[in-house]
């Protein structure tokens, strides 16, 4: 005979304001089965819990129901609470009656039926419960890093402080990422690589870290304390234990015309080269899509000139397989396409260029050696229109919707040290609003105004057209002037959208973590758990989970790392029991479930059975390995037989539930 | 017409969703005849937003605009200032009964210097 316990929660007014808890209390204490039935304004407070523990003592409850708020948010505290008055935790079943009743609700006689109608349900539900206990699974203590910028190097040098392995997988030849190629950084003016390349060489040189350059994740396998993953580490055609970098190589290969990435196609590099001077590792790439050696066989002077011996020409992609008990996604961002928007002449005029590019035009290492030159003429520009939001908060097809959150401090920088390098240089910057939110930021962008004599124009432009001088004819509203502008400009400058990296969603598929309509990776709650994937064991970190700038992404790397060594600092995982299970007599072996499952958790086995004529028959059934599965359900609703089956959510529990409120 | 049923009359004819508007100023930076209006394409959507239509019905403006769509391709927003205007013009010609401009008419207006996207326009804007 079983015995309920109801427990309906007010929550304050959350839930009491529109639902009669009283109506709800005296309507399923009539229910079969329930013995006792009360109401308390906070359930989930002590003493809300100690009412649940006394009546389980008390009436020897076999089952509870607890009406409240979404069992995201409680079912935990409301099973430890079951636990520790000796009732199996899985015998505790939550209706919600907060987020799917009151709060959308107005009528309080309808919300108040509905409430009884899913308290009804789950108590059809509770009553064919049946105690479950969660399996225990090892932790493999190591890191995996997705992106080697300056959110995964922050992360990993973290994870290994704290004493655990780590790998960094970085797809480019040298980890460092958007930092490395920055002039100088918000609001303080420090230069990016000064304070970036201590970190990259720590990463080097830090014994629990390993950085796999030039390689990308291949295939993820497993679940939470335990991932398997490939990695493809591409070939370089450099064998890298024995390259030196000393660089003879790039010097010597006769292909000069390859547009170098790194300086964003302002100057070339050859078809053997090192992205730049302080790369980690500091080890030689060939680029097989330019080198004469491995297009055609004719050359091989960069083997003839290594005194190391480094080169290999018949180098292959090697995969490396790993395992990890935590994956941290690191995969940042990239620069939106502004060939988009034809008003701004990007395609047409080499003098229009995005805010990127305007960083390498000023960097020391980059192709002008730091001196800002026009790149069609190379001549000094003494006017330039910054425009901002180009692609952001845009909701056309083409344009990212978000703020991109970095461009307002990156252009006050920028116009402020083009006006202290270069004050015969009139700056106009085109805004829309201006939003500096941060430690001494507004500050920043005011010092721009008004003690470097910087223009700031509330408006946009609306064209830009490039004239047979040279100049750039920039046509332009002034809002608060209320006048239309003509600017004749020789640079302009676009604050382009950022978007997630255009490898974010492979990985996400691989990784089952879920996205957002932009590409940029969902935590598993916005306030409260903000480093975390909704997915176990899947870490976030810097801007691949949303925009912001390099003391943001710093901070949330810290934070990823925090829970990434929580999750690496035990030994064993509690399990969920809620997981599937396949009715062997009842399974004829058809794959359908294997073919759904989203975690690879279904295995097929040869099996003897004994038939009915004592005879025995081998017979292919699927078996669930309950450290993988994470009970979705989806191999019970594609099972044509009905074998599968889902520990506490059982289909017999599913259809009780539905006789309950169709009752 | 009271305001609001004015501005829902001109949201439904327009189609243009002008609380969508971040006032960014675009169209009025992208529109060829800004000089000539006495309220410019960001004053048209924050007025009609506002529901002051009175005073935009009440300007030459409304004539003013080439139909040139410039605003409605560069609006990050999607907001369509010219649909707007044209939507308070028709409003205003509607009310004023039956003085559509003939094909036939137009030889009689013609002025040399008119570009002849204007007379594409003029088209557009008097014979509905």
């Amino acid at each position: 005979m079983q015995k309920i316990g109801v427990f309906v929660c007010h929550c304050g007014t959350n839930i009491a304001a529109t639902v009669d808890v009283k109506a709800v209390v005296d309507a399923l204490a009539k229910e079969p089965s329930v013995v006792f039935a009360a109401d308390y304004p906070y359930m989930c407070s002590e003493s809300g819990q100690n009412l649940i523990k006394d009546a389980i003592r008390e009436h020897e409850l076999t089952g509870v129901v607890i009406c409240s708020c979404s069992p995201r948010m409680h079912e935990v505290t409301f099973r430890r609470a079951a636990a520790s008055a000796g009732l199996n935790p899985y015998l505790v079943e939550v209706a919600n009656i907060r987020e799917q009743c009151s709060w959308i609700h107005k009528d309080k006689a309808e919300a108040t039926e509905k409430a009884i109608i899913l308290g009804r349900a789950a108590i059809a539900k509770a009553l064919l419960n049946a105690p479950l206990i969660a399996g225990e699974s090892p932790v493999t203590k190591r890191a995996l890093v997705i992106g080697g910028g300056i959110a995964g190097i922050q992360t990993a040098l973290d994870i290994a402080e704290a004493g655990f392995p780590v790998d960094i997988v970085e797809q480019k030849p040298t980890i460092g990422g958007k930092m490395a190629q920055i002039d100088k950084t918000f609001p303080t003016l420090d230069c990016s690589a000064c304070i970036l390349t201590p970190k990259m060489v720590e990463c080097a040189q830090n014994e629990n870290i390993r950085i796999f350059s030039y390689s990308e994740v291949e295939s993820v396998s497993g679940f939470v304390g335990s991932f398997t993953v490939k990695i493809r580490k591409k070939a370089r055609y450099v064998d890298e234990v024995k390259c030196t970098g000393c660089g003879l190589c790039t010097e010597k290969c006769p292909v000069k015309n390859v547009p170098n990435e790194f300086n964003l196609g302002f100057d070339n590099r050859r078809a053997v080269y090192i992205p730049f001077a302080q790369a980690i590792p500091k080890i030689a790439v060939i680029d097989p899509d330019r080198c004469n050696m491995l297009k055609n066989g004719k050359c091989g002077l960069c083997s003839r000139v290594c005194e190391a011996g480094a080169i290999n020409y018949k180098q292959t992609d090697e995969i490396v397989e790993e395992h990890y008990g935590a994956i941290v996604a690191a995969t940042g961002y990239e620069i939106s396409d502004v060939t988009r928007y034809g008003e701004y002449a990007y395609t047409e005029s080499k003098d229009v260029i995005t805010s990127l590019e305007f960083e390498r035009l000023t960097n020391a290492a980059g192709p002008t050696g730091g001196v800002l030159l026009r790149p069609s003429d190379g001549k000094h520009p003494h006017t330039i229109v910054f425009i901002q939001c180009v692609g952001s908060r845009c909701v056309l097809e083409k344009g990212k919707p978000y703020c991109s959150k970095i461009c307002c401090m990156y252009t006050a920088k920028h116009a402020m040290l083009t006006r202290e390098k270069y004050p015969d240089t009139e700056v106009y910057v085109f805004y829309i609003d201006v939003r500096t939110p941060g430690k001494n930021f507004d500050e920043f962008y005011r010092r721009a105004a008004e003690e470097f004599g910087v223009h700031y124009i509330k408006g946009a432009v609306g064209k830009i057209v490039p004239r047979a001088d040279g100049t750039l004819d920039v046509q332009a509203a002034d809002l608060i002037m209320d006048e239309q502008l003509r600017i004749s400009a020789d640079l302009v400058v676009l604050a382009a959208a950022i978007e997630p990296s255009k490898t974010a969603r492979k990985l996400a598929t691989m990784l089952t973590a879920s996205m957002d309509t932009n590409d940029f990776f969902t935590e598993a709650h916005p306030k409260l758990r903000p480093v975390e994937s909704p997915t176990a064991g899947i870490f976030l970190s810097g801007v691949c989970q949303g925009p912001k700038d390099i003391p943001e992404t710093v901070s949330q790397a810290g934070a990823c790392a925090a829970k990434v060594i929580g999750l690496l600092s035990k030994n064993k995982l509690t399990g969920n029991p809620c997981v599937a299970h396949s009715d062997e007599l009842m399974c004829n072996g058809c794959s359908s479930c294997a073919n759904v499952c989203p975690y690879g958790a279904i295995t097929y086995l040869d099996k003897e059975f004994r038939m009915p004529d004592r005879t025995t028959k081998v017979r292919r059934v699927a078996s669930v390995n309950p450290a993988v599965c994470q009970g979705c359900g989806a191999c019970t609703v594609a099972c044509p037989s009905g074998a599968m089956d889902l520990s506490g959510f059982s289909n017999s529990q599913i259809m009780a539930e539905v006789d309950a409120i169709c009752r | 017409m009271n305001k609001q049923d004015l501005k829902e009359e001109i949201v439904r004819m327009s189609g243009s969703a002008v609380e969508k508007c971040m006032r960014c100023g675009k169209c009025s930076a992208s529109c060829p005849s800004y000089e000539d209006m006495e309220y410019h394409p960001h004053e048209f959507v924050y007025l009609v937003e506002k529901g002051d239509i009175e005073k935009l019905m009440a300007s030459e403006s409304i004539y003013k605009c080439l139909t040139c769509f410039a605003c409605v391709e560069r609006c990050p927003r999607g907001v369509e200032p010219a649909k707007v205007v044209e939507a308070v013009r028709l409003i205003v010609i509607r009310e004023q009964g039956m003085n559509r401009l003939k094909p036939d008419d137009i030889p009689g207006l013609w002025d040399k210097d008119l570009p002849q996207q204007a007379i594409v326009t003029a088209m557009r804007k008097y014979t509905k």
